[in-house]
């Protein structure tokens, strides 16, 4: 049998794809039957603690998405527009407002209005958006404020006191959290649940992390981008259920497979021009935009979405199961903190990533939607160019916001950085032909 | 003796240019592009050919660029304008390092290798600002020819400051500067100030390094020049066929691949699309 005819080819995105679905079908459920909902975020979600006990996690910024990709967002923006927000608002909050005018009305289900929502200092805009939902349901809003990186990282390395005093300050405000959801569910809070809770997220990270790695493989596995993007919904909706950690076993188990067999997502991957993205897709034209790419052999070993949107889990710390809550802590401050670096000052990460994948080029995709996301891309452009011998592109458009996504424009742009890649590629041969004749005239014959 | 063809469809203007083996223009054309994309690129490449005395028989290889470069129908393959504008402008001034090119809807900036391999880019956002578009703009408003706007803007001694970063808005500045009673030269200095500061701002984004080669349709404003040269504290190189850089840069792909044996026979002309 040809390996690629194996049926372990493409069940990763075969079984995302019937999670998700059935994770918006519960969502549904949850809608109709007024249990109890959770609004959290994918940088430190605490989804674990909801799952402790038995609130169903909402994720807004997933609902939102979900209606760029499927093509309903302007909807659902125009609107939140309607009602008064600025078109520079950010487009999640938008579409997630409108969301919460229409009942919950979503292309993919129902979506359950918040009986809690629980978020973290990660993003500025979380803090204002949850506001809204105070406002609209007078439910409780527990906000964790998250010690950040002080500075940026290389500069100053906290001591060991300051992880602690950060990590019982983040630990004070978990019990807190804890007293919200005991009294939202009537239920006593129960360690022995978060313990196994927070172990299907250590095995969930382990094998994400491994997902990630293989990447390195030559031709790569998988696109960061497109099904990196795909993952990376299920990591965040599935986190912390053995569902999810299954999933991620048998998606590294499928990977191996491919890495084995040399299987490539492109119909050639030897002529592959190897990427990574920084910052959000375009999800307006989503499987678009990845072709404008694929057409000319580009595949995406990394993203830094999959590292800032993960909550964590692509960083190599997993759960102490001796001590549960102060551990999660731990993991809260350590992935925010993070989050907020692959956001804010990942040139030292991108230099790292560039090595280990052995990368050609970086695509900087800034969002109108989302400054935060955006800053400081051009100066990590500029290190990176410094640098290594890469190609850069820098191409704006939005991830929610399809009247600011110009595909001429975009594809004028990508289609130049392509040909600057193969020119590049053609040097780069002729500078290693030259070196072994080189080498081969230096080398006496026997 | 082969000779091969660059076409390059702009927002604004058509143009073709044919070179000879050794790379020298032979024929050049420009016309506007208008609404039909197709016929644009084939009636430059005809009037190309004819200036140059040349048959389409001889034609070896054609090269399609710009926004209209998919819709160069007897072209045989196609290279955006970003490269082609590097490798015309390192044709012909081989210092060349960095490259700005300045057309009706597009302004981009261009570091480059010696030889026109593009190192990096950056160009305009999905708006006019900074673009020959703005000139047009403000052309409009007052009642100018484009070709006046040049000199009339040379004749400028104290330019206004135009704030505004969209074009369709930028009309509306004219005019409030027309109303309190500007001289029009200096508000078209301001334009071009204007302008000119949004394109460097696009030149340090890739990094201005050795000989500045400007290139496009808007080399042809003298007063754009001048502002540049002013703000950049340096001499641009710019020749009488900087307009036709992309498309010369196209020319010298093709003849490239015609060098490389890369043609796919004979036939190579509109007729045989």
């Amino acid at each position: 049998m040809n390996p690629i005819e194996n049926p372990i080819v493409g069940r990763g995105a075969r079984d995302g794809s019937t999670l998700f679905r059935n994770w918006f079908d519960q969502l549904t459920h949850v809608a109709e039957n007024g249990e109890h909902a959770g609004y959290v975020f994918v940088m430190g979600s605490l989804n674990e603690l909801l799952h402790t006990f038995g609130v169903h996690p909402v994720f807004p910024e997933i609902n939102s998405l979900q209606t760029a990709v499927r093509r309903v967002a302007d909807e659902y923006l125009n609107l939140a527009e309607d009602h008064g927000f600025s078109p520079d608002v950010c487009g999640y909050v938008k579409a997630d407002y409108a969301l919460q005018l229409r009942g919950g009305e979503h292309p993919m289900g129902r979506i359950p209005p918040p009986s809690i929502a629980v978020l973290t200092n990660a993003c500025n805009t979380y803090l204002k958006w949850a506001e809204i939902w105070e406002r609209m349901y007078h439910m409780p809003v527990v906000t964790v404020d998250v010690p950040g990186s002080r500075q940026a990282p290389g500069r100053y390395t906290p001591t060991a006191d300051d992880v602690a005093r950060d990590r019982r300050y983040v630990e004070f405000q978990l019990r807190e959290l804890i007293e919200h959801l005991e009294k939202l569910t009537g239920t006593a809070f129960d360690v022995d649940r978060l313990r196994e809770v927070l172990d299907v997220t250590n095995r969930m990270g382990r094998a994400w992390r491994r997902v990630l790695e293989l990447n390195r493989s030559r031709p790569a596995v998988f696109d960061a981008m497109m099904e990196g993007t795909i993952y990376l919904g299920v990591a965040n909706a599935l986190r912390g259920t053995e569902e999810g950690a299954r999933f991620f076993e048998d998606l590294a188990e499928e990977m191996e497979y491919k890495a084995r067999h040399g299987i490539s997502p492109l119909l050639d991957g030897r002529g592959e021009h190897r990427l990574i993205f920084v910052g959000v897709p375009c999800y307006p034209i989503f499987r678009r935009f990845y072709q404008l790419f694929s057409e000319w052999g580009g595949v995406f070993v990394s993203s830094t979405y999959t590292w800032f949107a993960s909550g964590g889990l692509n960083l190599d710390y997993e759960y102490d199961l001796s001590r549960p809550l102060e551990s999660l802590a731990e993991g809260v401050l350590l992935s925010v903190q993070r989050a907020g670096d692959s956001m804010l000052f990942h040139d030292r990460y991108l230099i790292e990533a560039i090595d280990e994948f052995g990368a050609d080029g970086v695509v900087y995709h800034p969002i109108k939607s989302c400054r935060t996301v955006s800053t400081g891309l051009a100066d990590s452009r500029r290190v990176v160019l410094e640098e290594r011998d890469v190609l850069c592109l820098y191409i704006e458009s939005d991830m929610m916001d399809k009247r600011v996504v110009s595909e001429a424009q975009l594809k004028n742009r990508i289609d130049a950085f392509f040909e600057g890649l193969d020119s590049r590629k053609i040097r780069m041969e002729k500078a290693a032909s030259a070196a072994a004749s080189a080498k081969s005239v230096s080398t006496p014959t026997a | 003796m082969a000779y091969a063809a660059g076409v390059d469809v702009g927002s604004t203007q058509t143009k073709a240019v044919l070179v000879d083996e050794k790379g020298t223009i032979v024929g050049r054309a420009l016309l506007p592009t208008g609404a039909n994309v197709v016929q644009a690129a084939e009636h430059a490449y005809r009037e190309a050919l004819t200036a140059g005395d040349i048959y389409e028989e001889d034609i070896g290889f054609v090269v399609g660029t710009g926004y209209g470069r998919y819709r160069v129908e007897f072209g045989d393959t196609q290279i955006t304008e970003i490269v082609c504008h590097a490798r015309g402008a390192a044709h012909m001034f081989p210092a060349t390092e960095t490259v700005l090119d300045m057309g009706g809807q597009d302004t981009k900036a261009i570091r480059i290798r010696p030889g026109g391999d593009v190192v990096d880019f950056s160009m305009n956002d999905k708006c006019a600002a900074g673009t020959g578009r703005f000139l047009q703009s403000a052309a409009a408003a007052l009642e100018l020819d484009l070709a006046e706007l040049g000199p009339t803007a040379l004749r400028g001694v104290r330019p206004v400051t135009i704030s505004t970063t969209c074009t369709v808005f930028a009309e509306s500045e004219v005019l409030s500067w027309l109303a309190r009673g500007k001289k029009i030269e200096d508000i078209l200095l301001g334009v071009h100030r204007s302008i000119a500061s949004r394109s460097i701002t696009l030149l340090r984004r890739v990094g201005i390094e050795g000989q500045i080669t400007f290139t496009g349709g808007v080399t042809k404003n003298d007063a754009m020049v001048q502002v540049l040269n002013d703000m950049l504290g340096t001499t641009l190189n710019v020749s009488e066929d900087s307009h036709y850089m992309g498309a010369l840069g196209a020319a010298l792909f093709a003849l490239e691949r015609i060098h490389k044996g890369r043609t796919s026979g004979a036939g190579k002309g509109v007729a045989a699309s």
